[in-house]
């Protein structure tokens, strides 16, 4: 139903994406249309697919993003961003066919298709841009977490994960129920300061994103960049050194 | 925001029904309006042609307008569904009271009728509020989410129904001063509201920020720059929330908005107040044509300069 | 699911039917050539992941491969067999029967092969079957075959070929589990595309490593680096050279790794004038020759006894002087051209940062020694108790091999190892076998001779040792149509297929009459100066006769290469057919052990289409080439392709694939032709793989163990060591040559250029183009990357892929953009001093900026691919190639050399020099690019490209299973290195944790 659950689910299953070490390649995004476009939201339209203009519905997209200090320092952080399920998802009460709901088991916010109208609402509702519409379909569509994977009881266990996560390259992606804090992903989000995204916005995200390591100094601690001795400062001198120096093989 | 024609359509025509009902009732239950029939006949249909119409238009933007009844059962939470809830409900009184002035005004003045015209002014109210919260209860829209919207939504619809219904008075010859007050009292009003709203929406600064979305620079003090977008080609979100219209523009419209929707039509109005009843009425004619001008620039502006959270993803600033 | 009027929460159905089937196989969306699960319903592929157990993907699949549903259903696939029709390049064609298709192409080759068989110029592109390829060709008889290797990276190739035994490309890779300092250069993709991004993300989760890229431009992987360095591009060398310099001087050198694995201690004669000045000396059985510093004696430098020292001045039995290697090469790269402040701004960056990065190489390989408790055995048989690690690795691809200075660049960074001590350590760069093998491996280059009927002596491409080996005439003019193993680019081991159509259209050296290719777009994106190869490929002589006569194609879809064919041979997709993919080729080898796979068909061909290795081997039995015809005429291999790989031998024992040989399938390596071989694979998955022990993991090049185990395996020709080339005595030959030594000598016009660019030390010079250019004119390098996403030019007909890049910008760095007055979007001219470009800008802060840069192979011609004429490919997007050209710019004499590697052909892409303008405003307005080419009419019975995509919408199960679901797994992405580095994270195997640990 469109109100949220009463009581948040205590399994919040949901995804970590790493910055760090996201390369940007695209592979999410495209195993995730890979899988969705014959899955539970089934399919994940493109229209003038071969034309001037191609629109397709993606449940996940990469960004890639440059970030300019005042300095001038600059670097370069790909990100990916697909529904982050969030405990206080404002996309789900403004629907007003109950289409758009956040499961009470497990948190997973999905959109059923049968109901929805296509108003569009919850997209407006989602700060994030989760939510596309599907124009040939005429519904909403999202993000749905893999439901019909992560459970699919035609799938081996190992299967059983989202295509994002189980394709990516990198191993930027991880999931799991962040809901209990005992849990790997829960304790991986910890170790290494997972965050929101717009957290002023109050949605509680499920998901979270954990920035770039700091990056292996450029400096010492004083500032000075390190250097090698020369043992003599002529190099005719260095090789006469080694004339003496007998080595076994 | 894309600013799509069937919600505007919409929104304004709706409010410009509510408002028209409301002042069509009240006046008429205050006495200030004689019963006749085709009066009414023609006053209410209007309102109901403008206030089906508009719910019409926004079904047409539905991807599944066969469905829409589906819309009506979530008011538990979704201003829409309240909306949609609310706008049957307010046909009950409303037609009532009409179809009563129409058929037998004498019982207009029953205690029940009284009743009856109260529940549908209130219903009326309560469904332009409900529209209006639609928008201001999005966060993601940081310059709908705050108690302007709905007070602009009411205002203004009371103000075109108002003005409508002026129309109407002079046209039969009805017409009161107290109607043409408070025409020009809600122009004035309007126009407050609206110049509040974007005073506010200029002066308050949207906590949400490419770097908050991003949610990295934050601690280093960076801005953040769109190496590459997720495509190089449109999406839906950019077709729907990726609208932008031009500072420039923007101003200009607002002045259009402003001359069109309030100012020419306080000036109109007051015109019809000192013209002969003759021909009082063709100020009038033209002071709801630009009036109509006026709000429908107004409402394209609410939604295409609205900036939506999303677009901080796509480069633009808050 | 619900009825119209039902209300309440949906119950989602979470166990829906996935697929009737899973076939296993491997990817061909790029060369990488990952395994691949295929869940099949209904006929029809509803979902590709990775293979976990697979050793390539280990179950990851990046973007291409999860696009395969869109490839193997793109509009654009060929149908039938076509014969052009209209002119060439009108993209006319009628459809025709394989019948008459086969028959018209032996008609055509018989033709050559019964008059002079070289007339016939074989090139194929991005297959991996040249195994199958080449041998075909040696069989037909012409030496006019190469793959695409040319173009692309036989810099790396040959340059660690000649060096290491082994390379860069996709024949090694870093030592990803422990190496503790990682630089890249020149890295966007690379051929190992998922092993380098699973590698990267899990040496960087471990957290105990630096990872240094150094690029031009910064996104990717070297947005992701710790330490990006934007140098200049070209000038890599110079940077390797520095750090040479401060490396040496601080006496930061592994040296008993440099005399137990390289020639560094080997005494080099120096005798100015002398016909074998800078040869190695030797002694009377031919070993090289070393100073024994215990017994004050010259000794054999490759003896296990001696004691070698690396510096100093002696004297040879014929009192001639001679210096070891070690020191010729210290005193190069020690001398004050390569001082840290000489260098710095030629490169664009601080001395200080060269400084810090020797340092810190230094502290990596030195002070973070690694120390593995391995027992093992050397060539020399004796004992080592441990393996001891130097952790850093280095990776390089085509920033430095597409420079007509990467064969030298890529010598110096294989220098650079050396010293360090890092090749096939622990921690290091690390070989995939067959390699490493002897520097250079055989066999040479045939088809010295050519003669009607016959096959060629050998296979025709290989590795030169010598000028005896150039395929050269009696006056040194070129044998081969493309010019490789010719004097002007003697070491192109890999051919040098940008240079066929060109020379073939020019007669230079001759004209041929059938130009025959396989999967490679060479009138468009592989090729140099795409408008002028398209009018070679257009031009008719005054007859009216094309000057190149006849052209036979075989690809898959409707590329632009179709639209100047005359015969198209039109090929499966990679899930209709069977492909081997064979050590004999390009292996999948991982360091750990080697590998091949094959690919089954999991699909069946809707259209009528043939696969190409099937196509060959029916020509080869029309054309009765021996091997694949019998002598009565007959088929060698009646069951086509498959029988082929199964069946055919190589040599005694060794066929295509390595794995489940003999007649029982119990032998691996060399062994019998297995008639049930293909099963075999197919139920291990569609690959063999084997591990090898911990004592045979490193140390490749002379460890006995291993050594044995290639031997064995057919890998190599004898267990001896391999000896790594810090000096190289092939180049110094051919140096004399130049110097006037020997009976082949260069002619007078290359003499100059062999005898400068041939240096046995790795040398640093500018760009070619560089040279004759006013660089005031073209102030800007400009460079592409290879997109993530898109592989070439076949990602674009891919409905889901074109939607993430469908048009290319050109980006630049914002303070040059602000000096050129331009803003994002604005539409400039890229003017090279061969031609001009129209494309859009967009600025940006991580690249070097004196340098622009945009995705390579997104633009498209009008019509092909199955786009319609009005896409953002074809009218904004753009190839830069358009200004390249294939030759340097004249330099007053008539010979102008092709855009390449002196030393080995390798096109020289990145060369590229260019300067910038705003397009006036009624340019702009115009928002296309240009050139702008013609619309490619459809071909016949080709569908029109459907408007709306909804594949899947009948996967989708009406009814509900009715299952409750399973449970889900948890998973953490690089469990293993999150668990040691992570608080808290539990180890676990793979992704799932082994029974014991839960
Ligand atoms: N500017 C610039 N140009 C470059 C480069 C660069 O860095 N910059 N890189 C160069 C390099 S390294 C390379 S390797 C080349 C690559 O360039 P190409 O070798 O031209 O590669 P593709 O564009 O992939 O084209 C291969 C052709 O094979 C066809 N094909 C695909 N699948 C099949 C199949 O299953 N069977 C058959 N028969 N055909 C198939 C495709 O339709 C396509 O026409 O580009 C070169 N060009
Ligand atoms: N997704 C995808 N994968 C592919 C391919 C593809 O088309 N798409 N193609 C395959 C093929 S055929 C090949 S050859 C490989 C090539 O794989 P890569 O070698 O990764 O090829 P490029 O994308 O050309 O990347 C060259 C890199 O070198 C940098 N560069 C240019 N000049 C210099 C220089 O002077 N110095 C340094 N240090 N860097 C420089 C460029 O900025 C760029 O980042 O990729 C293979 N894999
Ligand atoms: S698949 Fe992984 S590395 Fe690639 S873009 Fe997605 S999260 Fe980043
Ligand atoms: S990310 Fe958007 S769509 Fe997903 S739950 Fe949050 S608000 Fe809803
Ligand atoms: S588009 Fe569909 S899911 Fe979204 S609010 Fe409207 S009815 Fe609900
Ligand atoms: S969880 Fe599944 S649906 Fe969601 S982004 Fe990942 S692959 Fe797509
Ligand atoms: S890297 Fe990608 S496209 Fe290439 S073989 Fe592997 S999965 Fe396929
Ligand atoms: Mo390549």
């Amino acid at each position: 139903m469109t109100s949220l659950p009463a009581q948040p689910s205590k399994k919040k299953l949901g995804l970590v994406v790493d910055l760090d070490i996201c390369v940007g390649c695209h592979a999410c995004s495209v195993n995730c249309k890979e899988w969705n476009t014959g899955g539970h939201s089934a399919p994940l339209t493109d229209q003038d697919a071969y034309g001037a203009n191609p629109i397709g519905v993606w449940f996940n997209r990469v960004h890639s993003y440059e970030i300019v200090q005042d300095t001038g320092k600059s670097w370069t952080v790909n990100f990916p961003k697909s529904c982050l399920h969030c405990e206080d998802a404002p996309c789900v009460p403004v629907c007003p066919t109950g289409a758009s709901y956040k499961r009470s088991e497990d948190g997973i916010v999905l959109i059923n298709g049968d109901y929805c109208i296509g108003c569009k609402l919850c997209s407006w509702a989602c700060p994030y841009g989760a939510r596309e519409f599907d124009e040939d379909a005429g519904i909403m569509k999202k993000c749905t977490l893999c439901i019909d994977k992560i459970y699919n009881e035609n799938l081996e266990p190992q299967y059983r994960v989202p295509s994002c996560v189980s394709t990516c390259p990198a191993g930027a992606r991880s999931f799991g129920d962040l809901g209990d804090e005992n849990s790997d992903v829960s304790k991986l989000v910890k170790a290494r300061g997972g965050y929101d995204l717009m957290p002023e916005q109050g949605t509680k995200p499920t998901n979270k994103y954990l920035p770039p390591r700091p990056r292996n100094a450029e400096n010492d601690a004083n500032g000075q960049q390190a250097k090698l001795d020369s043992v003599d400062t002529s190099g005719a001198n260095v090789i006469a050194r080694w004339v003496d120096k007998v080595l076994s093989r | 925001m894309h600013p799509a024609k069937s919600v505007i359509a919409f929104t304004t025509a709706t409010g410009a029904g509510y408002g028209l009902l409301i002042f069509m009732i009240a006046l008429n239950m205050a006495g200030l309006l004689p019963s006749d029939a085709t009066f009414a006949l023609l006053g209410f249909g209007l309102a109901f042609a403008m206030i089906s119409a508009g719910l019409m238009a926004s079904t047409f933007h539905l991807g599944h307008p066969e469905r829409a009844w589906r819309a009506l059962t979530q008011w538990r939470s979704s201003w829409l569904s309240r909306e949609g809830v609310m706008a049957i409900f307010a046909y009950g009184p409303t037609g009532l009271y009409g179809l009563v002035w129409y058929m037998s005004p004498e019982t207009l003045a029953t205690p029940l009728m009284m009743a009856v015209g109260l529940v549908g002014i209130v219903s009326c109210l309560i469904t332009v509020y409900c529209t209006s919260m639609i928008y201001a209860s999005l966060k993601a829209i940081f310059s709908w989410a705050n108690s302007w919207v709905p007070a602009s939504y009411l205002v203004l619809s009371l103000m075109t129904g108002a003005l409508l219904c002026d129309l109407f008075a002079y046209a039969f010859g009805f017409s009161t001063t107290v109607l043409d007050i408070a025409v020009l009292v809600l122009l004035a009003a309007g126009l407050l509201v609206k110049l509040g709203y974007w005073k506010y929406v200029a002066q308050t600064v949207n906590p949400t920020t490419p770097e908050t979305a991003i949610g990295l620079p934050t601690a280093q003090g960076g801005k953040v720059r769109v190496l590459e977008s997720s495509h190089t080609e449109d999406n839906y979100l950019l077709k729907e929330m990726g609208f932008a219209v031009a500072r420039k523009h923007a101003a200009k419209l607002r002045m259009i908005a402003i001359v069109a929707g309030f100012v020419a039509p306080v000036f109109l109005v007051w015109c019809s107040s000192i013209l002969s009843d003759s021909i009082a009425v063709y100020p009038l004619y033209s002071a709801v044509f630009v009036c109509a001008v006026g709000i429908v620039v107004e409402r394209w502006l609410f939604f295409a300069e609205a900036k939506h959270a999303v677009m901080m993803y796509y480069g633009e600033n808050s | 699911m619900t009825g119209f009027f039902a209300l309440g929460e949906e119950k989602a159905d979470t166990s829906p039917k996935v697929s009737d089937e899973v076939k296993t196989t491997t990817c061909y969306m790029c060369a990488c050539r990952c395994g691949i699960r295929v869940h099949l319903r209904d006929g029809k592929v509803r979902y590709i992941e990775g293979n976990p157990d697979h050793p390539v993907n280990k179950g990851i699949l990046c973007a291409k491969g999860s696009a395969g549903i869109m490839q193997v259903n793109s509009p654009s696939r060929l149908r039938k067999p076509l014969l052009r029709t209209g002119e060439r390049g009108s993209g006319e064609f009628k459809e025709i029967e394989w019948e008459e298709a086969l028959s018209l192409a032996t008609e055509w080759l018989g033709d050559i092969r019964k008059t002079d068989p070289k007339k016939l110029a074989f090139f194929t592109g991005r297959d991996q079957s040249q195994s199958l390829t080449g041998w075909w060709a040696k069989q037909f008889g012409t030496m006019n075959f190469a793959a695409h290797g040319g173009f692309c990276s036989v810099n790396m190739a040959a340059a660690g070929l000649y060096t290491i035994g082994g390379s860069f490309w996709e024949f090694g890779e870093p030592d990803w589990d422990l190496t503790k300092y990682f630089m890249m250069f020149g890295v966007a993709e690379d051929h190992d595309s998922n092993p380098i991004k699973a590698g990267i993300g899990r040496l960087k989760t471990r957290g105990d490593a630096k990872f240094v890229s150094i690029n031009p431009v910064r996104t990717g992987y070297s947005a992701v680096a710790d330490e990006w360095v934007g140098v200049r591009p070209g000038t890599d060398g110079l940077f390797v050279f520095a750090l040479l310099h401060e490396l040496l001087k601080a006496e930061k050198i592994d040296f008993d790794y440099l005399v137990r694995y390289t020639n560094a201690h080997w005494l080099v004669i120096d005798d100015e004038g002398a016909a074998d000045h800078g040869l190695f000396a030797r002694d009377k059985d031919g070993n090289p020759l070393c100073y024994d510093g215990k017994t004050k004696a010259l000794g054999d430098a490759s003896s296990a006894d001696v004691s070698p020292v690396l510096a100093g001045e002696y004297t040879l039995e014929d009192g001639r002087k001679a210096v070891p290697a070690f020191n010729l090469m210290a005193a190069r790269y020690m001398d004050e051209a390569y001082n840290p402040d000489t260098v710095a701004a030629t490169i664009g960056i601080e001395p200080a940062t060269i400084r810090r990065i020797a340092a810190e190489l230094a502290e990596a390989a030195f002070d973070k020694e690694i120390v593995l408790d391995v027992e093992w055995t050397d060539w020399a048989g004796r004992k080592q108790d441990k393996m001891i690690g130097r952790p850093v690795a280095m990776h390089a691809m085509r920033g430095i091999s597409a420079h007509s200075n990467g064969f030298h660049t890529c010598r110096g960074i294989h220098l650079l190892q050396m010293i360090l001590g890092t090749i096939d350590v622990p921690g290091g760069f690390r070989h995939k076998p067959p390699f490493p093998r002897p520097c250079p491996p055989g066999p040479k280059p045939a088809g010295h001779t050519i003669a009607p009927n016959q096959p060629i002596d050998g296979m025709p491409l290989g590795f030169p040792t010598e000028p005896a080996d150039l395929l050269v005439n009696k006056d040194g003019s070129p044998k081969r149509v493309d010019k490789a193993y010719s004097w002007e680019f003697p070491l192109s081991s890999h051919g040098m297929m940008h240079m066929a159509i060109h020379n073939a259209w020019k007669g230079d050296p001759y004209h041929v009459d059938v130009l025959f290719m396989y999967m490679a777009n060479m009138s468009w994106n592989s090729t140099m100066n795409t408008s002028g190869t398209i009018k070679y490929l257009t031009d008719k002589n005054e007859d009216g006769e094309y000057k190149i006569p006849k052209i036979i194609y075989s690809d898959a879809y409707h590329s632009e290469m179709v639209n100047y064919s005359d015969l198209i041979l039109p090929d499966t997709t990679y899930l209709e057919r069977w492909d081997c993919i064979s050590l004999l080729d390009r292996p999948i080898s991982s360091a750990h052990g080697p590998a091949d796979s094959i690919r089954q068909p999991v699909i069946k061909p809707d259209r009528d289409v043939r696969p190409f290795q099937e196509v060959l081997l029916d020509l080869g039995v029309r054309l009765g080439l021996p091997g694949i015809a019998n002598e009565d005429g007959t088929a060698k291999y009646p069951g086509g392709y498959p029988d082929y790989i199964a069946n055919h031998e190589r040599m005694p024992g060794v066929g295509p694939l390595a794995g489940w040989r003999g007649i029982d399938g119990d032998q691996h390596g060399k062994g019998d032709a297995n008639p049930k071989q293909l099963e075999k694979y197919i139920e291990n998955g569609c690959f063999w793989s084997e591990a090898f022990t911990p004592e045979q993991s490193y140390y490749k090049h002379a460890n006995q163990s291993y050594l044995n185990k290639a031997h064995a395996m057919g890998w190599i020709p004898n267990n001896k060591p391999i000896v790594m080339q810090i000096y190289s005595e092939i180049m110094q030959k051919f140096r004399l040559a130049a110097e006037g030594h020997g009976d082949i000598q260069p002619p007078e016009r290359d003499r100059q250029r062999v005898k400068e660019y041939f240096d046995p030390l790795p040398m640093w010079y500018a760009p070619l183009e560089d040279e004759t250019l006013d660089k005031k004119e073209y102030p800007l390098h400009a460079l592409t990357q290879r997109p993530m996403h898109m592989y070439h030019s076949w990602g674009s007909q891919n409905a889901w892929l074109r939607q993430i890049t469908a048009q290319n910008r050109m980006f630049m760095h914002s303070s040059k953009a602000e000096e050129l007055n331009l803003v994002d979007d604005d539409w400039i001219w890229v003017t090279s001093h061969h031609g001009k470009v129209r494309c859009q800008v967009k600025t940006v802060e991580g690249v070097n900026p004196d340098t622009i840069w945009t995705w390579n192979a997104i633009g498209k011609k009008r019509g092909n691919w199955g786009l319609d004429k009005d896409a953002p490919e074809s009218n904004k997007g753009f190839l830069l190639n358009h200004v390249i050209s294939e030759l340097l710019p004249a330099k007053g004499e008539k010979h102008r050399y092709s855009n390449s590697d002196p030393v080995t052909g390798q096109a020289a892409w990145f060369d590229l020099r260019v300067r910038v303008d705003k397009c006036t405003e009624a340019e702009a307005a115009e928002n296309v690019t240009w050139p702008l080419f013609d619309v490619t009419p459809p071909l016949p019975n080709m569908a029109p490209s459907p408007k709306t995509v909804r594949y899947g919408e009948d996967f989708k199960s009406e009814e509900h299973s009715g299952k409750s679901g399973g449970t889900h797994m948890e998973w953490v992405g690089n469990r293993h290195e999150n668990a040691t580095s992570g608080t808290g994270v539990r180890d676990g195997y793979r992704n799932s944790l082994k029974e014991e640990d839960k």
